[in-house]
C-alpha cells in the first residue's frame, strides 16, 4: 500500500476546514484510507539519524496516509483533497478537458529503434501553470509515487517533465548506442556519455535501482528536441537543460514504457492532478505522438467511459435497498458522475480518466457500498445449505509405490537463507534441531511432528507434490528403540492395521540407511508398501546435530492411512 | 520409631509430670544423643495432637578441644612455669616442651619467668615468682560446669579469641501434652492396602495425614504445540458453521493458480522475486488446463465478461513459473474451478488452514512461512451484507464481538473489506482479517454461473496464537528454536474465553 505524506495544515486549508486527528482518522477509515502516522520531518530525521541531525529540520506536522494500491488518483495532496471534497459533496467533480493549442501542436516522433527496448511513448503539455514551492514539491513527489507503484520502479513506465520554453519541438524518441549518447544530465555541470553515466549512478542510492532496466541492452532510449538537446534518457535520468523549476510556466510531459496502457494512465493522472494550477483550470494541451508505422495519436486520452448498471444489481450485490436516484448520488460522491436513465432503473455512470481502477461493474458496486458506508449495511446470514466435510484425500492410494526416501527435493531459486534452499523432504532434521535448541530440558525428550514434505513428482501438474509425514524421536541416555518401535505398534493399532505380512497388515524388516546405526535400522511396510524407516540414529548424525545422547527415530509417510 | 524406647520414655515422663520437659534435658537424663529425642518428638508430632512441641533455641558456651585440654592440665603458661625447676632450664630445652612456644611468651608477659641471656650454655629460664594462679584454667572450669555467665563479657571474648571457647546454638523442643495425649500409641499407616480392606483392619488403624500443600506427580503425557491447539479450534468453528475442508496439500503451485487465475496481473508487485519464492527445480508447471488458461489470458489482456481487462501482453511462460504458494487462495481457486465443472451448480462452503510462503523481511512477528486461515462461500445472490454476517458469526465464535469494516483493495476481490475489532487492552481498533467478494473476472472464466457470487475471508493462524499464548517472538513459536517448556506449559485453547485479538499478517 503506497503511503502519501502531506502537510496537515496545507491539507486542512485545501479541505476548507480543520479536523482533530481522530476526526480525520475516522474520515479516512470511511473512505478506505488509513491515517498511518502523524509526524514531522524533524521527527523522521531524528528517528532515523538521531536528534543531532534533526536540528533545524522542519517541524511542520505531516500526515502519512495509506492509499489503496489501485487508486493512483489519490497519490498526491491535490488528488486526496479532490476525492474527499467530492465524497463530502463540498465540490462537484471537475471535468478534465484536452484542448488543441493555438499554434502548432507539440510532436514527439518515435523511431523504430525503440521497438526492442521501450516501444511506447505518450506526451502532453501543461500550459500556463503556476507553481509554488509546495505545488512544485507535490508535482515531483507524485512522479516518484507513480514510478514506485504503477510504473513498477520505472520498468513499465518512466516519466520525464520538462520546461517547454527551453526546448524546441518536434521531439524525437529514439534509441542509440550508449557510447553515442552524450549530454549534461540533471543537476550535473558537465557532459557525460551514457556509459559514463551508468558507472556514476552505480553508487547513486536513488538511481542505482533503475540501471538494470537498460544496462545490458545494445541501444539506450533517448529523447532529443529539434536542436539535438537531450530531454531525457528514460528510464534513468532527464537532461539538465530542460529542468523544471518553481518558475516554469509551460511543462512538457513525456512518458515512455513497455506497457502502453499504463503509460496512458500515468500521463492522465499527472495532467488531471496538476492542470488544477493551469490558467485554464483542468484543461490540458494535447501533444501528438507519431509511431514508427507512421500512425499518429493525440495524447492525453482523458477518456470518459460510460457504463450502464441496473440499480437492482447494486442493491443485490451490496445487500441494500436504495432507490436508483440515491444510488446515483452515492456513486457521484465517489467521483463517478451518475444519473438515472431509461426505465428509471438503469444508472448511467461516467468513469473519469482518473479512475482507471474501475474496469468492471463490481468496481462500481464497491464504490456504491463505500459511499453508503460499509458499517451501515445490514448484516445477514447466507441461506447456503451445506454439509461440512473434513479433508479427504481420496486420490492418494494410487501413488503408494513411490520410494519416499529418495531425495527428490524441490529447489528454491531465490532462497532467503542457506537453510532454506530446498523444500524439506523429511521431518527428522527439524526435530533434531529442536532438541539441540532445547538441551536444557529434562530427559527423556520425546518429540513428534506430523507435517507435509515436498518432493518432485512429474505426474503432478506443477511437477511436485506434498506427502504427509509422521516423525517421532526418542532422545535419552539409552537409545530406546523399543519405545519408538512401541509407538509404531500403537499408531498401527489405532489405524486398525494389524501386525503381520498379510495384505492389510504391517511389519518391519532389517534395512539400512545413512542416518541409522548399522544393524539398528528397519524399514516399515504397511499394506504391502514401504512407508518409511525406524531405528537408532548413527552417532555421526547425532554429533552433527550437536547432540550427545543416543537417539532413536521413526519417520513414515501416513498418506496410506488418511 | 514412634514406638521406640525414647518416645515411650518421653510419653511416660510427660504423663508423670506436670507442664512439660526439655528435649535436651531428657537426652541428658536418658543418656542418649539429643538427636534421638528430636526424632522421637517429630514422629510423635506426625501422629496428630498427642504432644505439643515448641521449638526453642538456646545459646551456650562450650570448651573447644584445646579448651578442654587446658581445663584438665592447666594453661600453657602455667605448664611452662611448673616445668621450670628452681635452678632454671635452658631456653632451648623449654621450647621443645609441648606447651613451650605458646606458654613461654604468655608466661613472660605475665612476668612469671625471666630469661638470663648471659648464662654459660646459652639463655636460661628461671622462675620469677614462687607460685602462680592459673586464671585461664579457673575460668574454663567455670564454663565447663555451666557457669559461663559468671564470667565477664570481656573475659569470654578473650578466651574465644584464643580459640578455647565457642558459642553454640542448641535447638531443643519444649514438649508438653497434646489435646489427644496418650501413652498407648500405635504406628500410623501410610496407605490403605488391599489386606486392610479385606480384613477390615483399616477400621482400627490410624493413618498418616497427607501433605496437601505438596505438588502432585504429573501424569506421563504428550503435549500439543499451541499452533495445533488453535488450529483445531478454528477447524471446529468452520465445521460447526457447515464449511468443508479444501485439499491444500501442495506447497508448490504454479503462478497460474497462485496469481493469474485470481486475475492478479503479471506485473503485480507480489509477483516479484522480492515477494515470492520461485522454484529452480521444477521451475515450470508441466500441465495447465489450457481451455481455461485461454479464457484467463483473454480476460487479462483484452477483458470480457463485462470487464475492461488489464490490457497488457499476457504471457504463458510467466503463468507456468512454479513457486511456493503465497496464499491458500491458490487452493481456493482450484476448489472453485472444480466446483465450476460440476453441473448443475451446487452451493458450497469451503475452508482451509495451511502453510504459505512469502519472501518477507524477517522480524519478531514475520517469518518467511506462516499459516493462513481461509473461508469461502459460493452461492447465488450473496451480498456484501452476507459477507459481513458470516464474519460476525465467525468472529463471535472466536470471542470477538465488536467489529467494523473498512474499504480496502485486494487484486482479486471487489468489493473488499478489512475487518477490524476493538481491542480492549490496546484501546484501539486492530485489523483481524481481510475479506471480499471474488471478482467476476476470476469466477466467470472458471465457468461459474454469472449469478453466483463467492465471498471469502482470511487471517493468519500465528497472530491469534501469539496473542492467545502471550508470545512476543514468533521464533519461539515456529521453527526449531521453539521453546519446549512453553509447549509443555501451554494451557488448552478455548478461543471464545477471554478475548484475544487475532490479526492477519498483512495480506496483499
Amino acid at each position: 500500500m503506497p503511503t502519501v505524506s502531506v502537510k496537515r495544515d496545507l491539507l486542512f486549508q485545501a479541505l476548507g476546514r480543520t479536523y482533530t486527528d481522530e476526526e480525520f482518522d475516522e474520515l479516512c477509515f470511511e473512505f478506505g484510507l488509513e491515517l498511518d502516522e502523524i509526524t514531522s520531518e524533524k521527527e523522521i530525521i531524528s528517528k532515523e539519524q538521531g536528534n543531532e541531525k534533526a536540528e533545524g529540520a522542519s517541524d511542520v506536522i505531516l500526515y502519512k496516509i495509506d492509499v489503496p494500491a489501485n487508486r493512483y488518483d489519490l497519490l498526491c495532496l491535490e488528488g486526496l483533497v479532490r476525492g474527499l471534497q467530492v465524497f463530502k459533496e463540498r465540490i462537484k467533480a471537475p471535468v478534465y478537458k484536452r484542448v488543441m493549442p493555438n499554434g502548432e501542436i507539440q510532436k514527439l516522433i518515435v523511431t523504430e529503434e525503440t521497438a526492442k527496448i521501450r516501444p511506447y511513448a505518450v506526451a502532453a503539455v501543461l500550459r500556463n501553470i503556476k507553481f509554488t514551492k509546495d505545488r512544485y514539491d507535490s508535482f515531483i513527489e507524485l512522479q516518484e509515487k507513480l514510478h514506485q507503484n504503477i510504473c513498477r520502479k520505472r520498468a513499465l513506465v518512466a516519466i520525464g517533465t520538462h520546461d517547454l520554453d527551453t526546448l524546441s519541438g518536434p521531439f524525437t524518441y529514439t534509441a542509440k548506442r550508449p557510447s553515442d549518447i552524450k549530454f549534461k544530465p540533471l543537476n550535473k555541470t558537465k557532459e557525460y556519455t551514457a556509459c559514463e553515466l551508468m558507472n556514476i549512478y552505480k553508487t547513486d542510492n536513488h538511481l542505482k535501482h533503475y540501471l538494470h532496466i537498460i544496462e545490458n541492452k545494445p541501444l539506450y532510449p533517448i529523447i532529443y528536441d529539434s536542436n539535438g538537446v537531450v530531454l531525457s534518457m528514460p528510464p534513468i535520468i532527464n537532461g539538465n537543460h530542460s529542468k523544471i523549476t518553481v518558475n516554469t510556466r509551460n511543462v512538457f510531459i513525456e512518458c515512455t514504457g513497455t506497457d502502453f496502457t499504463k503509460a496512458k494512465i500515468v500521463l492522465d493522472i499527472i495532467v488531471t492532478m496538476f492542470s488544477e494550477y493551469c490558467e485554464n483550470q483542468f484543461t490540458v494541451e494535447a501533444a501528438e505522438v507519431v509511431f514508427p508505422n507512421g500512425k499518429s495519436h493525440t495524447f492525453p486520452e482523458l477518456t470518459y467511459r460510460k457504463e450502464m448498471v441496473r440499480a437492482e444489481l447494486i442493491n443485490k450485490k451490496v445487500g441494500i435497498r436504495e432507490t436508483p436516484e440515491n444510488i446515483a448520488k452515492l456513486l457521484t460522491r465517489m467521483f463517478l458522475k451518475s444519473e438515472v436513465i431509461g426505465d428509471g432503473n438503469q444508472i448511467e455512470i461516467e468513469i473519469p480518466p482518473t479512475r482507471a481502477d474501475v474496469i468492471h461493474a463490481c468496481d462500481i458496486v464497491e464504490d456504491a457500498a463505500i459511499a453508503y458506508g460499509y458499517n451501515n449495511i445490514q448484516m445477514a446470514l447466507p441461506k447456503t445449505y451445506t454439509i461440512a466435510n473434513q479433508c479427504s484425500q481420496e486420490d492418494i492410494a494410487d501413488k503408494l509405490g513411490l520410494d519416499i526416501s529418495a531425495t527428490n527435493a524441490v529447489h528454491i531459486s531465490n532462497p532467503k537463507t542457506a537453510e532454506f534452499q530446498v523444500a524439506r523432504t523429511t521431518l527428522l532434521p527439524g526435530i533434531l534441531k529442536t532438541i539441540a535448541a532445547n538441551r536444557k530440558m529434562p530427559l527423556p525428550l520425546k518429540l513428534f511432528e506430523i507435517s507435509d514434505i515436498v518432493v518432485k513428482d512429474s505426474s503432478r501438474d506443477v511437477g511436485a507434490r506434498n506427502y504427509r509425514h509422521l516423525c517421532a524421536v526418542y532422545y535419552n541416555k539409552n537409545p530406546g528403540f523399543e519405545i519408538i518401535h512401541g509407538l509404531l505398534d500403537r499408531i498401527m493399532q489405532l489405524l486398525d492395521v494389524p501386525p503381520g505380512e498379510k495384505k492389510r497388515g504391517y511389519m518391519i524388516k532389517t534395512s539400512e540407511g545413512p542416518a541409522f546405526f548399522p544393524g539398528r535400522c528397519a524399514e516399515v511396510f504397511a499394506r504391502g508398501q514401504s512407508i518409511g524407516k525406524l531405528g537408532v540414529l548413527h552417532p555421526d548424525v547425532i554429533t552433527k546435530f550437536e547432540l550427545n545422547m543416543p537417539c532413536s527415530a521413526l519417520e513414515i509417510n501416513i498418506e496410506p492411512f488418511l | 520409631m514412634a514406638d521406640g524406647p525414647v518416645a515411650e520414655a518421653l510419653l511416660r515422663r510427660l504423663e508423670a509430670g506436670d507442664g512439660g520437659l526439655d528435649s535436651a534435658e531428657l537426652a541428658a537424663e536418658l543418656g542418649v544423643e539429643h538427636q534421638a529425642v528430636v526424632g522421637a518428638v517429630k514422629s510423635l508430632q506426625a501422629l496428630g495432637e498427642i504432644i505439643e512441641a515448641e521449638l526453642r533455641s538456646t545459646k551456650h558456651w562450650e570448651l573447644t578441644s584445646e579448651g578442654q585440654e587446658i581445663d584438665r592440665e592447666g594453661s600453657h603458661e602455667a605448664r611452662v612455669f611448673h616445668s621450670v625447676p628452681p635452678e632454671g632450664l635452658p631456653q632451648s630445652e623449654l621450647m621443645r616442651l609441648p606447651s613451650g612456644k605458646v606458654g613461654f611468651s604468655k608466661a613472660m608477659s605475665n612476668k612469671w619467668i625471666r630469661v638470663d641471656k648471659s648464662a654459660a650454655d646459652g639463655p636460661r629460664v628461671f622462675r620469677a615468682v614462687d607460685s602462680v594462679e592459673d586464671e585461664v584454667q579457673r575460668r574454663l572450669q567455670l564454663v565447663r560446669s555451666g557457669q559461663a555467665e559468671k564470667l565477664g563479657e570481656k573475659e569470654r571474648s578473650e578466651l574465644k579469641k584464643r580459640k578455647l571457647l565457642t558459642e553454640v546454638t542448641l535447638k531443643t523442643y519444649w514438649v508438653s501434652k497434646g489435646s489427644a495425649f496418650s501413652t498407648s500409641i500405635s504406628k500410623q499407616e501410610a496407605e490403605l492396602t488391599p489386606e486392610m480392606i479385606s480384613n477390615g483392619s483399616w477400621r482400627d488403624r490410624p493413618f498418616k495425614s497427607y501433605n496437601f500443600s505438596a505438588r502432585g506427580v504429573l501424569p506421563d503425557s504428550g503435549h500439543l504445540h499451541p499452533l495445533l491447539k488453535v488450529r483445531t479450534q478454528f477447524r471446529q468453528i468452520f465445521l460447526e458453521m457447515g464449511f468443508t475442508e479444501m485439499p491444500t496439500d501442495n506447497f508448490i503451485e504454479s503462478s497460474f493458480w497462485n496469481f493469474d487465475a485470481l486475475f492478479q496481473p503479471q506485473q503485480h508487485p507480489a509477483r516479484d522475486q522480492h515477494d515470492t519464492f520461485f522454484l529452480k527445480d521444477p521451475a515450470e508447471a508441466l500441465q495447465l488446463p489450457m481451455d481455461y488458461v485461454h479464457r484467463v489470458k483473454r480476460i487479462h489482456s483484452h477483458g470480457g465478461y463485462g470487464s475492461q481487462g488489464y490490457k497488457y501482453n499476457w504471457k504463458l511462460e510467466e503463468a507456468r513459473k512454479n513457486l511456493l504458494r503465497t496464499h491458500t487462495t491458490a487452493a481456493s481457486a482450484r476448489a472453485l474451478y472444480r466446483l465450476a465443472q460440476k453441473k448443475p451448480f451446487t452451493p458450497a462452503k469451503y475452508f482451509s488452514i495451511d502453510r504459505v510462503f512469502r519472501n518477507e523481511t524477517l522480524d519478531a512477528t514475520h517469518l518467511a512461512e506462516f499459516h493462513q486461515i481461509e473461508g469461502v462461500v459460493a452461492d447465488h445472490g450473496l451480498t456484501l451484507g452476507h459477507l459481513m454476517g458470516v464474519l460476525r458469526e465467525f468472529f463471535t465464535k472466536l470471542g470477538i464481538t465488536q467489529l467494523r469494516f473498512k474499504p480496502a483493495y485486494n487484486p482479486y476481490t471487489e468489493p473488499s473489506m478489512e475487518v477490524f475489532s476493538y481491542h480492549q487492552g490496546l484501546k484501539k481498533w486492530v485489523e483481524v482479517g481481510n475479506s471480499g467478494v471474488f471478482r467476476p473476472e476470476m469466477l466467470l472464466p472458471m465457468g461459474l454461473p454469472e449469478k453466483v457470487s463467492v465471498i471469502a475471508w482470511g487471517l493468519s493462524l500465528e497472530r491469534p496464537t501469539m496473542i492467545k499464548y502471550n508470545i512476543n517472538n514468533i521464533r519461539e513459536l515456529v521453527g526449531h528454536k521453539v521453546n519446549l517448556q512453553m509447549v509443555y506449559n501451554s494451557p488448552l485453547c478455548r478461543l471464545d474465553v477471554e478475548q484475544g485479538s487475532p490479526q492477519t499478517q498483512e495480506t496483499r
